[in-house]
């Protein structure tokens, strides 16, 4: 099984060598056949990959230590879950599940692609090759995940333990369906500046994907974050780690290019633009890849650092950045500009929103790059934190937060500002008593806190008044209401939910930062300890043993009102096959907030140095997240974007582009 | 406006967001930038007390104290000099002797650094990179160490 996964994988290479050259050739020539041949080869090649990695993850979850990279990434006593998921928990695997998402998006376009130009849909599918063939290339010379060893160690070496949880399950697999989502919006960018052309198909097409990996790397980042809040047992949700910032960069250009390609969509302007931005979108995923992958950065994602693996991902980077930057160069003058508008609409709206998220990742992106380039010049080594990120990108982003709830009320073409603000009006009163409130009535409260909480309000609320304004709140009939909401683009209730789930997760991050508490104490068995009103009582700490770990468990009792209210557990972990201990927390959520715990060291009295998080309206921060997630399905669900459904209008049109060549 | 008229507006306007995030970044990285220490370098260069620094390195042998409550005080050194720290809160996992760490924080006036986090390598396996190099640099860590 596993060398017929390594035969499917080089098959594999060589199809995606062949669907970067003949459907490119065949666009060129103006050959249906040979244009043709893209689809059939894009499909096979993912059905191999697929091959190829289920053979891989059955190895894993076989315990197949003949296979290097199961010896050295799992062990015969892990439950079969993390023996599955640990498929994908280092680095051959990871690479392995990247081009198989790959190849899926490049099958999807073959298979849904029938209504696009035969030469777009050819050119598409061709760059979509290119980056299958440099990765797999990369994978075959540097990070095979068939190698063999001879002979086979009786027992592996298990999965790093802080991987071994349910988040390695859904983080990574979300994270690259958004990061690799984008490689269709990029090769899309590239195929119209090779033919040099966009039509509005173009721009149809372009749309619903920037949405699709959109949603899923917001899903990623969220679950990301919640993952190393539980995990690590720091209680933070967000450290402006260089990995971090990696999946963020994109996340920020991917938000631009959704908007953009609005513009595009509905206005045909900023088409240079939109291209652009793809194409930077994608390049930023390309980067995050290299700053994770290449282990030019220390953390829990570079799995090994191995030179040649950095050289060869900086090669592939700087050969598509570089590419499809010079194409666009040399292209971009022959694209047909877009339409006029007035600064003061929904699409200079959408500029400015572009202007404020473009700026923000070159600040990200600055801070990311900046200490390695220092690194690498002078040989001095700093850390850019949170500090830095609070004073660049935090002055970028109020701004825009604060003019979000505008823009959809803005008319295409010339909007009325005075009339969007008479409209906002009662959310902008309660943004205003929300931040009195929180100003005046919460003890401890910062100026940042009242801002924060007000501009959270004034989020969601602008929001909400964007579809109650839509659907006639006020002016009309209540039954005419009705039936206008109901008859609402599917679209419009995508940008509400997506907006709102902003002003959730602001309001998560404002309620967790400035109204959080914390302890850190010293506590033996039957000690009490209260923090936020909330009284725990520590029980002891007992020793357990799991499958292929023993831990302390520290057991805390939960006193709320006099009353017992369940108990929290929080343990030190210990893996003896890599010598690695791990703190588990304990967690219980009350309402939309949380009470964290997480145990140190113990001492040789049955003391236990405990700390403890009082972390209020902390789950918004996530679901937010997951709101915006919903806000992108529903837009993904409208009708006007679902693939095929305007197939009948652009019918003609593709007709008459593909007989055009012969 | 002519197209040309609104093609100026925008690029100016985008220059102006260049430009004021550029001046954000140019005076967040002066001042809030910490630079990374070996106990060694701090010989030569001037720290004053109060500015934020990473310090980094090994925990010394045999100076883990834990004190008060939830304060561990302990030296970190290179080989070559060491420095004394002191720190509130839970350790990392991986925090033991002869460990490679990175605190961060600024000194005290007494002359005792005073670190709100401390960071030990996830894995026992690696050390952080930066204190490898450091102690590699000064030639009293090898390679073959880790394995």
């Amino acid at each position: 099984m596993v060398e017929t996964g390594h035969f499917a994988l080089v098959l594999a290479f060589a199809l995606s060598l062949v669907q970067m050259l003949v459907p490119l050739v065949g666009a060129r020539a103006g050959n249906q056949r040979l244009m043709a041949v893209g689809g059939p080869v894009a499909v096979t090649g993912f059905a191999l990959t697929a091959l190829s990695f289920t053979a891989l993850a059955t190895a894993y979850a076989g315990s197949d230590f003949s296979v290097a990279s199961v010896w050295e990434n799992s062990h015969s006593l892990q439950p079969l879950i993390y023996k599955i998921t640990g498929t994908w928990g280092n680095h051959e695997g990871s690479m392995l599940l990247w081009v198989l998402i790959l190849t899926f998006f490049g099958a999807l376009v073959a298979v849904f692609g029938n209504n696009l130009p035969a030469t777009l849909k050819a050119n598409v599918l061709a760059v979509q090759g290119m980056i299958g063939a440099a990765f797999f290339l990369f994978i075959l010379a540097t990070s095979n995940p068939f190698i063999r060893l001879n002979p086979a160690p009786i027992e592996g070496r298990d999965l790093n333990p802080i991987l071994q949880d349910l988040g390695l399950a859904v983080h990574p697999p979300l994270l690259y369906l958004g990061y690799v989502g984008f490689s269709i919006c990029f090769s899309f960018s590239v195929a119209a500046l090779i033919e040099g052309r966009i039509d509005a198909s173009w721009a149809r097409w372009v749309r619903p994907w920037t949405l699709v990996a959109w949603m899923f790397l917001t899903g990623g980042i969220a679950m990301g974050s919640y993952w190393a809040y539980y995990e690590l047992g720091w209680g933070g949700f967000w450290f402006w780690d260089p990995v971090e910032n990696a999946s963020f960069m994109p996340w920020l250009a991917g938000t631009a290019l959704l908007h953009s390609a609005i513009v595009m969509e509905k206005r045909s302007a900023l088409k240079i633009w939109t291209l652009l931005l793809a194409i930077l979108t994608f390049s930023l995923s390309l980067l995050g890849t290299f700053l994770v992958r290449s282990g030019v950065l220390t953390s829990v994602h570079a799995f090994a650092t191995d030179p040649a693996r950095g050289v060869f991902i900086l090669c592939i980077l700087t050969l598509f950045i570089g590419g499809s930057l010079t194409l666009f160069a040399l292209r971009a003058s022959r694209l047909t500009a877009g339409g006029l508008f007035h600064p003061i609409s929904r699409e200079g709206a959408l500029v400015l929103n572009n202007l404020f998220l473009t700026t923000a990742t070159a600040t990200v992106l600055v801070g990311t790059l900046y200490p390695l380039a220092l690194e690498a010049i002078t040989g001095g080594k700093i850390s850019v934190g949170a500090p830095f990120f609070d004073l660049t990108f935090g002055p970028l982003m109020l701004p825009l937060l604060a003019i979000v709830p505008f823009g959809p009320l803005l008319a295409w073409k010339r909007g009325d500002v005075l009339a969007a603000s008479q409209r906002l009006m009662a959310a902008f009163a309660l943004a205003l008593a929300a931040m009195l409130v929180t100003g005046l009535f919460i003890d401890g409260a910062s100026v940042f806190a009242a801002l924060g909480v007000g501009l959270a309000v004034w989020l969601v609320a602008g929001a909400l008044t964007d579809l109650a304004v839509k659907s006639g709140v006020g002016s009309v009939a209540p039954t005419v209401m009705l039936r206008r909401f109901a008859g609402l683009p599917r679209s419009v209730f995508g940008t509400t939910l997506a907006h709102l789930g902003l002003g959730l997760t602001l309001l998560g991050i404002v309620g967790t930062l400035s109204f959080g508490t914390e302890k850190i104490l010293t506590m033996r068995p039957g000690e009490t300890v209260e923090l936020s009103g909330h009284t725990l009582r520590f029980e002891g700490l007992y020793p357990q043993k799991g499958p292929n770990f023993t831990e302390d468990r520290g057991r805390f009792l939960l006193i709320s009102e006099g009353n017992a209210d369940g108990e929290i557990t929080s343990a030190k972990r210990f893996y003896p096959v890599r010598q690695t201990v791990t703190t588990e927390s304990g967690i219980r959520t009350l309402g939309l907030s949380q009470l964290y715990l997480s145990l140190g060291d113990a001492g040789n009295d049955g003391s236990v140095v405990v700390r403890l998080w009082w972390k209020p309206l902390v789950t918004l921060i996530w679901g937010g997240g997951l709101v915006m997630m919903a806000g992108a399905a529903m837009s993904l669900a409208d009708r006007r974007l679902r693939v095929g459904a305007p197939s009948r209008r652009r019918k003609p049109a593709a007709a008459a582009v593909s007989a055009s060549p012969t | 406006m002519t197209r040309k008229q609104k093609r100026l507006s925008v690029i100016l306007a985008g220059l102006a967001f260049l430009g004021a995030a550029a001046g954000l970044t140019f005076y967040a990285l002066g001042q809030k930038a910490s630079y990374f220490y070996m106990p060694a370098d701090l010989t030569t260069a001037t720290v004053q007390p109060g500015q934020r620094i990473r310090l980094g390195g090994l925990v010394e042998k045999g100076t883990i104290v834990r004190g008060q409550g939830a304060t561990v005080a302990f030296s970190v050194t290179d080989k070559q000099k060491s420095v004394k720290v002191t720190y509130t809160g839970i350790l990392p996992d991986l925090f033991r002797e002869e460990q490679g760490v990175i605190t961060e924080g600024a000194f005290g006036p007494d002359g005792v650094f005073v670190a709100d986090s401390v960071l030990a390598k996830h894995d026992e396996r690696y050390m952080p990179k930066e204190v490898a190099d450091g102690l590699k640099a000064k030639g009293v860590w090898q390679e073959s160490k880790s394995e």
